[in-house]
């Protein structure tokens, strides 16, 4: 019995060890890795559902909306569940397709997610979130699928808030557009997942995408428990969702819409016009008053998700890029409207502000004859009449002393560069700033450019200066692109003469937005600060307290004195009674309202000129800006002119009822009461 | 009165139970008391994780509790026999359990979760033989190896070949259903009796390495089912294929680690709640345990179940004849087996296999063999002297 007992012994020693192994390993698993566990376990046992927040209004400056939700009940499909089905879904969609009225394969197309080779109209947004079928269905429809869910499992029908354009087409590249939030955003925002879903739509342009955190709000996270198959249990967890704030804007929804009206009539009076742009500034505060480039398109295309056709469409050359806003990515040569730059320019080189200019019908400069418009002699003039009349050998003049006081062909080290230099004090040559993404810079053509270009092009232009272009049939226009790739490549890096000169009216390789045209006019006609025009005025929470108001921010100061500055805002204020664009604005009372601006037309090789009309009123103490331009528009009084004239009689109220019967823009902020509704004043 | 005279020469049954004489005053209290725990810890547990399986309903907890009852019964009827006048029934027993385990494998038997181990009763009752198999193994190899040589301490050759053929035409019978758990069970069991029994140390090394060639031979002629060779490689690794095989380590894992230091509390488990580990009634009760009672829960638990195997070896080593202390010990090791297989697959040092975790899961056949080893133990206790 010795040996039995000394064996059981044994055997309580191992019983002993397995029993403490069990009782380490239970507090590795349940207290070291407690937390992680917990974790995990949270994890396969809920699905979060998000819940979206109502994405906040875009207001015009008296609470108008611009973009507001109307409800609408949406037909979504949830895409996991349909693929776990036996038949992937197959009937459940069939059935669908029938009550939907649309075809079972535009159906599965819809829920397939986007990927290579998965074009449009597939799912942009997560795989595991329910994917929207239908924005537009009726009532009916919904109760159709509601009532009988056990025919329909995995598809629901839910109220959501849907983007309305009160104004249609109006402002749309300015508004933006909102598309389903995708999954490599998602995993970029790692953190940030309950606020930022599937269901989520994000803004991708306009001022929708500058302000879309604010105007987002914050997703509400509704975590379900479920068992093993999935099947809800019940709610774990809630967080109730946070309403975005809405964004009051400058815009004044009606400005905006005569704008509208306006830019169309313009480009329909122009034949050949391909696109066009008008911008409204308030030019005391820079805030924008409106924002309208054509052709426009109804941003309502994108509610539901938009179709590839129509993505296309927005997108091709033919249809115009409808999507692309001309007012801050169009860049155009400014023509004449870009006088005001060179006669300052001319000021800061030490002509002077009185002095008595000869405008004769051509000026030679370097060896090649420069010619006024229409090779016209205009005699002896002040500066005044200089832009009053838009004589441009004055300019080619002062442009051509200059570029030869800096060395011409052959620089010296430090070039003044005093065009170049003071147009840059005007604003062009970079971005406004303006709370729009993707905005053009224009461009500046000094001579650092022209080093810039060289170095990027001259390899090109080497290899067509020797080889040629024997793919052009037209032999003497062959001879004349090669003769151009020859002198660009061997002397493509010098500022020519005749560079200098097209530069100082507007015309050559100087590009300039119509935004940064009009908020170098504001500057002009106000108080001479530059500033970064903003559409957003204020953020608003929904029950009714300002978040914050959006500031104008000043960026710069013209490279002038008040007393210039004035000289140039008189002369200016001629042009629509006396000056080029008095036809333009023959009849108009300028008793009452006198308008100020400056013509444009620039030329563009091979195509019909650019029209332009920089202007502002009154001229006495001006609240408004007004810059059209109409791309292929022809001469700026033609075309532009009378757009901005039809702009000005909206807002005045002349031979119609006034937008601004106190005839200047918006001061206060709208009030809202607490339930987030505007009081009307 | 008659009763009177009855009375003086034989003492009641009510003085026979509780007098100061009474059996009942030398049972085990402290083994009672943990196996009473025990088995009440199981009914909550086998409560919460089956009463999700229809709204408002208790689940299994009146079944368990039936059961339990019936256990009670069994134990308290094998704990008033002489263990010596069990001996007598062993072979008997042993027969008995062979039969059963014959019976699973005629059209008789049923196939109830993936196992073929059972004979229904009617009645939404069924009964698992292979669970008495081990009391019945228990029994007959104790009494065979009860015998030493004149003058040693070692049982017979001659005994220990028949112990031996006993275990394996058990489990044989057991391996045909397929059932692997109870298959190891067995093996450690008729293992255990001949190490206690006092057989020679070469002996032993000659059966281990006997046993290694068979293991050996089990995965080298792929005699094993896909599904267990893959669970028993899965818990190597839980994280190859976490749908698959995985699925059960991985899970019981997050359940019991989500429990943490306190638990979630009797019925507030997630992860029960939502049936994410499958068999958590039986084979995976401990995860229940670990997440509705936390660390703290679960080792009261494996402490409750130390304290049977601690008491039972306590028992044997008391006991002055060797029946009594062959069948303890074999019961303790039988128990430790279970434990320590059940208790580590649930939290992944152990590969899974279907076993009960003796008192607390679910299951009739099992409870009822459990509580007859019980009592077992108890009678044990009760005559532990060779002579009174």
């Amino acid at each position: 019995m010795n040996r039995t007992r000394t064996r059981l012994l044994v055997l309580q020693v191992l019983v002993l060890a397995l029993l403490a192994a069990l009782a380490v390993r239970l507090w590795q698993v349940q207290v070291v890795r407690g937390p992680e566990l917990m974790n995990r376990a949270t994890e396969t046992r809920t699905r979060a559902v998000i819940v979206p927040a109502v994405r906040g209004q875009i207001l015009d400056s008296s609470g108008r909306p611009l973009v507001r939700n109307k409800t609408a009940l949406v037909v979504s499909v949830d895409r996991t569940g349909l693929i776990r089905m036996k038949d992937h879904g197959l009937s459940v969609l069939s059935k669908l397709s029938d009550v939907l009225s649309r075809p079972v394969a535009h159906l599965q197309k819809r829920i397939t997610p986007c990927g290579p080779g998965v074009g449009k109209p597939c799912w942009t947004g997560s795989p595991y979130q329910p994917v929207p079928l239908d924005e537009k269905v009726d009532t009916r429809e919904a109760l159709q699928i509601l009532e009988r869910q056990e025919e329909f499992p995995g598809v629901s029908a839910e109220i959501h808030a849907v983007r309305q354009y009160p104004g249609g087409r109006a402002g749309a590249q300015m508004l933006g557009y909102l598309s389903p939030v995708t999954e490599a955003e998602l995993e970029k925002r790692v953190g940030l997942k309950a606020t930022f879903s599937g269901v989520d739509l994000a803004g991708r342009d306009g001022i929708e995408y500058v302000y879309d955190e604010e105007l987002r709000g914050k997703a509400g996270l509704r975590r379900v428990q479920v068992d093993r198959m999935g099947k809800a249990l019940g709610v774990e967890q809630q967080v109730e969702p946070v309403s975005g704030d809405h964004l009051v804007t400058s815009i004044d929804s009606r400005i905006q819409a005569v704008t509208e009206k306006a830019l169309q009539n313009a480009m329909k009076s122009a034949p050949r016009a391909d696109g066009g742009a008008a911008v409204v500034l308030d030019p005391k505060t820079g805030r924008v008053l409106a924002l309208s480039s054509a052709p426009g398109y109804d941003p309502a295309v994108w509610a539901g998700g938009i179709s590839e056709r129509m993505y296309r469409h927005l997108l091709s050359e033919k249809s115009g890029k409808p999507l692309v806003s001309r007012a801050i990515n169009g860049q155009f040569a400014p023509g004449s409207t870009f006088k005001v730059s060179s006669v300052a320019a001319m000021l800061r080189a030490g002509y002077p502000l009185n002095g008595k200019y000869s405008c004769p019908g051509s000026y030679m400069v370097g060896d090649r004859a420069f010619n006024n418009f229409r090779g016209i002699g205009l005699g002896t003039l002040s500066l005044h009449l200089a832009l009053v009349k838009s004589c441009d050998t004055i300019f080619y003049r002062s442009a051509y002393e200059q570029y030869l006081r800096d060395g011409g062909r052959n620089p010296k080290k430090s070039v003044k560069e005093v065009f170049a230099n003071t147009a840059r004090g005007f604003g062009f040559g970079e971005p406004t700033g303006i709370d729009l993404p993707g905005e053009s810079s224009g461009r500046i053509p000094d001579r650092r450019w022209k080093k810039d270009m060289w170095a990027l092009t001259s390899g090109t232009n080497c290899k067509r200066a020797s080889t040629g272009y024997p793919e052009v049939k037209d032999g003497a226009r062959a001879a004349f692109l090669k003769r151009l790739a020859h002198e660009n490549c061997t002397e493509g890096f010098v500022l020519r003469p005749g560079d200098s000169a097209n530069f100082s009216i507007g015309q050559g390789d100087v590009l300039v937005t119509p935004l940064q045209l009009a908020r170098a006019y504001a500057a002009l006609v106000t108080d001479g600060k530059v500033r970064s025009p903003r559409i957003g005025w204020a953020l608003v929470r929904p029950d009714g307290k300002v978040v914050r108001t959006v500031p104008v921010p000043v960026v710069g100061k013209l490279p002038i004195t008040e007393k210039e500055r004035l000289y140039i805002k008189n002369a200016l204020s001629q042009v629509a009674s006396d000056g080029t664009a008095a036809g333009a604005f023959s009849g108009f009372p300028m008793d009452k309202v006198r308008i100020g601006g400056k013509t444009g037309t620039a030329e563009v090789w091979g195509k019909q000129d650019t029209s332009w009309f920089a202007s502002f009123a009154p001229t006495k103490n001006p609240r408004f800006v007004v810059v059209v331009m109409v791309s292929q528009g022809g001469m700026g009084s033609q075309t532009a002119a009378p757009a901005a004239r039809a702009i000005y009689e909206g807002i005045f109220g002349i031979k119609r009822p006034a937008a601004l019967p106190e005839g200047k823009p918006v001061s206060r902020l709208p009030r809202f009461t607490p339930d987030g509704m505007v009081i009307a004043e | 009165m008659t009763g009177g005279a009855l009375a003086g020469r034989r003492r009641s049954y009510a003085q026979r139970a509780f007098g100061a004489e009474s059996a009942l005053w030398r049972l085990d209290g402290v083994l009672l008391v943990a196996v009473i725990a025990l088995s009440v810890i199981g009914t909550l547990l086998v409560w919460s994780s089956t009463r999700t399986w229809a709204p408002g309903s208790t689940g299994l907890l009146k079944k368990h509790l039936l059961n339990e009852g019936i256990g009670v019964f069994l134990c308290a009827a094998v704990a008033m026999m002489d263990h010596r006048a069990v001996r007598a029934y062993a072979p008997l027993v042993f027969l008995v359990s062979l039969i059963g385990l014959g019976l699973v494998l005629t059209p008789l038997g049923a196939t109830i979760n993936g196992s073929h181990s059972w004979i229904l009763l009617g009645g939404g009752f069924a009964v698992q033989p292979s669970e008495f198999a081990k009391v019945g193994l228990v029994l007959i190899t104790a009494m065979l190896l009860a015998q030493p040589v004149e003058g040693t301490d070692r049982p017979r050759g001659f005994d220990v070949m028949l112990a031996l053929v006993a275990a394996g035409m058990s489990l044989a019978l057991v391996m045909m259903q397929p059932d692997l758990g109870t298959a190891l069970v067995l093996a450690a069991i008729s293992a255990s009796a001949l190490v206690i029994s006092g057989v020679r140390k070469r002996l032993i090394a000659l059966l281990t390495l006997i046993g290694a060639a068979g293991v050996f031979s089990v995965f080298y002629f792929e005699m094993l089912e896909p599904y267990q060779l893959a669970r028993f490689t899965a818990f190597l690794d839980p994280n190859v294929d976490p749908r698959g095989v995985g699925y059960n380590s991985t899970q019981s894992l997050i359940a019991i680690g989500s429990g943490q230091l306190f638990g979630k509390g009797l019925l507030g488990g997630g992860q029960t709640t939502g049936r994410f580990v499958p068999e958590q009634h039986t084979d995976f009760i401990f995860t229940v345990a670990g997440e509705e009672f936390g660390f703290l829960g679960a080792v009261t638990v494996v402490l409750l179940l130390g304290v049977v195997l601690l008491r039972g070896l306590k028992i044997a080593r008391q006991c002055e004849d060797r029946f009594g202390t062959l069948v303890a010990g074999t019961i303790v090791c039988w128990f430790a087996f279970q434990t320590f297989v059940n208790v580590g697959m649930t939290i992944g040092i152990m590969p899974i296999t279907g076993l009960p975790l003796p008192f607390v899961s679910y299951g009739g056949t099992a409870t009822f063999a459990n509580l007859i080893a019980v009592g077992l133990l108890q009678a044990i206790r009760v005559r532990r002297q060779s002579f009174e």
